[in-house]
């Protein structure tokens, strides 16, 4: 685990972004230090999403910095950002799996663009990828055969395919019944432990903020009002922290009690 | 005042109205413009083209053929009722073949397959925006444009001239056979009409307008696809309207590519 004093190596600073006349971030910092994992809480509409695609250059600010290892992201063209997408990875939130290709196909799809590698090389490294997310075999299923569990662990297989020093996750478990969420969570943790990633994860799943954080980032009224290890961010007395873990643990309970057996895969 | 209060909304939703036009062309603008430039410089994603070219080529190839036989047949038929009033009922081959391979051949063909393909596109491409798999493709590296794009416009740039030409032999023959059964004009008749009239120039003027309408319905299909936004009613109100525009600019394409070729002498 890296020391407080280390550069970060994710830096937002004073960012501002707005759709249109709807501001979303006024004035948002945050810092994330290399091999920790970081949880951004928000509620709805509250941008967790867009600070993930504002990171990885899906979408640009409108002022203000964000710096990745001590470079400048808000500058880059395209062309400038290839470098840095093949060091962040990111999970989307539905899986965004390709559904005219197979699953095989999926995880392949980064590996052809980021390396030039013979097809044996690329049969062996999506193979190995599968295994690890506890789906050997499923190369040649398609993404629309999966269950809603199995699409986010194809997704997440396909996030680590070309070992990315980052991860960005948007909700990993929205969706899913709770012996999914519990998967996708220690998934989550054996990435973090096998690969020695960074990661980001965005979510409103209190359990699993809690379960796979170093440290937690409450994001409201358009800037992280604050950022504190996860034991102290439980504790914390803070209003509107403390009012929206509360919030999301009895929801969380409640979903739990809905579906006490889960649908496995 | 009271006069001049409802004016102002309509003046405004004119301004709008005109605003979104000139977005609108400014985008498919320079989404050809990108496509040009990626086609022409590699990598190109092949598969994804043979891929395409079957979808908007072999799968349109039965709607191309029936449209453009039944149009002719329906045509002979009435060339021949009023051609034989003025007792030049010979004269039917030529003046059909003429006009289903200057004008209806292409025209009826993008219509066509242009509704069919347009809309697919356009309902593929909004249901990858919506579903965030174009972002995916953009955050793992590649290009949209280079992906999705090229190989689609391509496909339909290369598959209309090709259904053309089947569209027009099959219309010709069509044709021939109503005017022998229907009409008393013989095959051979009819043929020797047709060759007499029907140049090289004629049929190159049909071809070269698919090429252009080609282009066209698959970088306006591509642009409402990838502009999409509003989850699935936004994909249906892109496909609906990628059927109309894409209609629509053919007819006046037509009307301005015809004048120009024929400036050209073709």
């Amino acid at each position: 685990m890296s020391t407080e004093n280390e550069q970060p190596l994710i830096e937002f600073s004073q960012v501002r972004k707005a759709f249109g006349s709807k501001s979303i971030f006024d004035d948002l910092t945050l810092s994330v230090r290399r091999g920790e994992t970081m949880t951004i809480l928000g509620g709805s509409g509250s941008g967790k999403s867009v600070m993930l695609k504002l990171l990885i250059g899906l979408l640009r600010t409108d002022s203000g910095s964000i710096r990745f290892d001590g470079q400048e992201l808000c500058a880059l063209s395209e062309t400038q950002l290839l470098p840095v997408r093949r060091r962040i990875s990111m999970l989307f939130q539905g899986g965004a799996l390709f559904d005219s290709i197979s699953v095989g196909e999926n995880v392949a799809y980064p590996l052809r663009e980021h390396f030039k590698l013979s097809d044996s090389e690329l049969r062996s490294r999506v193979q190995q990828k599968l295994a690890q997310v506890g789906l050997p075999g499923i190369e040649e299923m398609r993404p629309s055969e999966l269950s809603g569990g199995m699409r986010k662990r194809v997704a997440i297989a396909r996030a680590i395919a070309a070992d990315p020093e980052v991860l960005l996750y948007d909700e990993p478990t929205t969706g899913l019944d709770p012996i999914n969420t519990r998967r996708i969570n220690e998934l989550i943790l054996s990435i973090q432990h096998d690969l020695k990633v960074t990661s980001l994860v965005v979510t409103h799943d209190m359990a699993s903020a809690f379960m796979v954080a170093d440290r937690m980032a409450m994001l409201s009224d358009r800037r992280i009002i604050a950022t504190l290890p996860r034991e102290e961010f439980r504790r914390s007395s803070d209003p509107a922290i403390h009012s929206f873990v509360h919030a999301m643990s009895q929801d969380s309970a409640l979903r739990a009690s809905e579906h006490p057996e889960g649908v496995s895969p | 005042m009271a006069d001049n209060a409802p004016k102002a909304p309509r003046q405004l939703a004119l301004v709008l109205l005109v605003a979104r036009f000139l977005r609108a062309v400014g985008g498919v603008s320079l989404l050809a413009s990108e496509t040009m430039r990626c086609s022409f410089r590699g990598p190109f994603a092949r598969r994804e083209f043979v891929h395409q070219v079957e979808t908007v080529g072999i799968q349109s190839l039965t709607i191309a053929i029936l449209t453009a036989a039944f149009s002719s047949m329906v045509m002979t038929v009435q060339f021949a009722v009023q051609m034989t009033r003025f007792g030049v009922k010979e004269y039917v081959g030529s003046v059909v073949s003429l006009s289903l391979v200057r004008e209806l051949g292409p025209a009826l063909t993008a219509l066509m397959v242009g509704g069919r393909v347009g809309a697919g596109i356009a309902a593929e491409l909004g249901s990858m925006r919506v579903t965030e798999q174009v972002d995916a493709i953009r955050a793992m590296g590649a290009d949209p444009v280079r992906k999705l794009v090229v190989p689609r416009v391509l496909a339909t740039t290369l598959a209309l001239p090709l259904l053309t030409i089947f569209a027009d032999i099959l219309g010709v023959f069509g044709a021939m056979v109503v005017a022998r059964l229907d009409s008393g004009v013989g095959m051979t008749l009819f043929l020797e009409s047709m060759l007499r009239s029907v140049t090289l120039e004629d049929f190159m003027h049909g071809l070269v307008k698919t090429v252009f309408f080609g282009f066209l319905l698959g970088v306006i299909a591509c642009y409402k696809g990838l502009s999409t936004s509003g989850g699935t009613e936004g994909v249906g109100r892109a496909t609906t309207e990628t059927v109309v525009i894409t209609s629509l600019v053919t007819l006046c394409v037509d009307f301005v590519l015809t004048n120009l070729l024929l400036g050209f002498g073709l």
